[in-house]
Order: C-alpha cells, then structure tokens, then sequence
C-alpha cells in the first residue's frame, strides 16, 4: 500500500502552499485519475493519519474521479471508457490504448478555513 | 447562511518530485547508451527465476546490468549474480514499490557507458508500482500461468502501463490448464497491441522471441538517440 506515503506527499505540499501563502486549511481538493494506480478509499484513511499532529489536523481531502478518457482512432474523439477492463470505444468498439486522461494524481486547489 | 467556500486554486502534480528525477534518469540513461527494461508482477511469478535466465542468455552478447528491489533479503540479488551479470539490490524496507530516488541513489557510482542493457526487478506488488516512473524505457508485466487467466482484468491499471507482458512457467501450462486464448484476450482487453510472449524460464522455451524482441526494441532506440 502506497496511499499513505502519498498521503503524506499531499499534506506536505498542501501545508508548504499553505504557509507560503499565510492561510489556514479547511480541505484538500484532488483529481484522483482510475488509472493513477491509487485506491481511494485506502488514501482517504491515510490521509487522516497523515494530517495527524500537522497544521492540516482535521481538514479533509475533498477527491474528484477523473474517469479514463481515450482517444478513439475510429471515431478520431475522445471517448470516456464504460470500464477500465475493456479499453475500447464505447460507441463503436474500436479498441484503443491511447489514454488521454485518468492517471492524474493533481491537488486543484486548497479550501479555506473562514 | 450559507458561505461559499473559499477555494484557493493550486493544481500540483503530486507525483512530481518522482516524474522529476525519472526524466532526469531517462535523459541519463539515453545519453549513456543504456536501454533499461523495468519489471513487475505478484510474488511468486517467477521474475527472479525469468530474469536470471535472461541475463545469462544475454551476457555473451552484451553488457548488461540488473537492479533488484526487495523488501528486506538479498536473495534475489543472490539468485541474480549466479548469472554473472553486476547485480546490485535495493532494499526498499517497508515500501511496496520503487521510486525513482532510489534506483537514482543506486546507480549513483555505476558508469552507465559500459552498459548496453540495464534491468530493473520491482517489488513483488501489482499495484504500487503502477504509479512510479522509474525513468525506464520499457515495462514487462509478468504473469504466470499458476495465476490464472483474469489477473489482467483484476490488476488493469498495471497492465495498461506496462509495454509487453510475458507468461511465466508455461512448462506448467497444461498442468493447470490455463487457457492460452482466454489469458491473450484479457490482456488485449486492457492494453489493445500489446505484445505478449510465453516462456519456460525453466526449459527455456519462448525465450528467444522475447530476446529477439528485446534487441529489436534496443536497436531502434539507439537509432533514436544517434539521429
Ligand atoms: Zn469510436
């Protein structure tokens, strides 16, 4: 399990910008790929631990799914996959292992406590 | 009342400081000459035995080099130097995965130059290592035919990042009846075109296709970085 030392990645650079900044964290917002290799929920508990004793104690990570878009050579789109075990075009079929979009692992923004 | 709440935008790739030094690595390996071929797979699919095997078959016709990533023993390594080859390990303690820092820290005193091919044996895990660039230029996921034929569709995140697969102990095939077809379509399935050899570490069966493989890989990344 690796979630937790990228938990602890997270909380680091959340804090660093939040010093650098002067401001106080209510919440952590990621883009959390399907094919980032991370399981969510495993990085969600280990988020709570990570934050434990640092200026992020209590905040939460707020994650938004990036499903896996690939591009279709057939239909030359980009298409969202029905599902990661079948890289094919949901629309026409065509099989395609062009991924544009779903390995991101990107915190977008941090929330402010009031 | 409601607030808003007010969002601070950032966008930071949390992987970064790896993507960083694997870029860093990969420059350094293709200015060196060096081909590096990385390799996952669950415990137990025979990737130490496969790789011994490679790196004596290798070892008459060119330089080559392996890195072994190991939670705590040295067996692996040991197992690897029978081969000949300059073997070195990286303990990685209670990480389930490598980093590119470590396989950095690792070659820090190694002279790439004299290598033409460097292997790189990941943890036994088929889901951390999915996440780390480790500044390679080929991945080979590894399955055995004791696995069965549905590991691709449980681990698909693996598979899609690797660049080939190869199934281990097909001596064993028929032993456990393993569906030959049914495993090739579960791989395409979750990386349509990628190529898929079989191989007999053991009996040596296979092994040529996927040397061939190899050195055709090698050959036109060199041809990459003279042009
Ligand atoms: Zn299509």
């Amino acid at each position: 399990m690796h979630e937790l030392s990228i938990a602890m990645s997270i909380v680091d650079m959340a804090q660093e910008e939040a010093e650098r900044r002067n401001v106080r964290v209510e919440a952590v917002h990621l883009e959390l790929g399907a094919l980032s290799g991370v399981v969510k929920e495993a990085l969600l508990f280990s988020f709570e631990i990570a934050c434990d004793g640092t200026p992020l104690e209590g905040s939460r990570l707020v994650v938004k799914d990036v499903p896996i878009e690939v591009y279709c050579p057939a239909c030359n789109l980009p298409k969202i996959l029905a599902s990661m075990q079948w890289f094919c075009c949901p629309d026409c079929g065509a099989q395609t292992a062009e991924v544009i979009h779903g390995k991101e692992l990107v915190i977008t923004a941090l929330e402010l406590k009031q | 009342m409601s607030h808003e709440p007010r969002l601070l935008e950032v966008r930071k790739n949390v992987l970064k400081q790896n993507d960083v030094i694997a870029r860093a690595l990969r420059d350094r390996f293709r200015s060196q000459g060096t081909y590096v071929i990385s390799l996952v797979s669950s415990p137990g699919a025979g990737k130490t035995t496969f790789l011994e095997k490679t790196l004596t078959l290798l070892r008459p016709h060119c330089r080559v080099a392996a890195l072994v990533g190991d939670l705590a023993t040295e067996n692996d390594a040991i197992r690897l130097a029978r081969s000949g080859a300059p073997v070195r390990q990286i303990t990685t303690g209670t990480l389930c995965h490598l980093e590119a820092a470590m396989v950095e820290h690792s070659l820090n005193d190694w002279n790439l130059g004299q290598l033409d091919l460097l292997f790189i044996e990941n943890v036994g895990n088929l889901v951390c290592p999915a996440s780390y660039d480790l500044g390679e230029d080929l991945r080979l996921v590894l399955l055995s035919v004791t696995e069965g034929e549905d590991k691709p569709l449980k681990y698909p995140t693996i598979f899609n990042s690797a660049d080939a697969a190869v199934i281990t102990k097909i001596d064993l095939a028929a032993a456990v009846e393993f569906d030959d077809l049914t495993a090739n379509a579960n791989i395409q399935a979750v990386r349509p075109g990628m190529s898929v050899f079989k191989v007999s570490a053991k009996t040596g069966e296979g092994m040529d296709a996927f040397l061939q493989f190899l050195a055709q890989k090698h050959a036109r990344s060199s041809q990459k970085t003279t042009v």
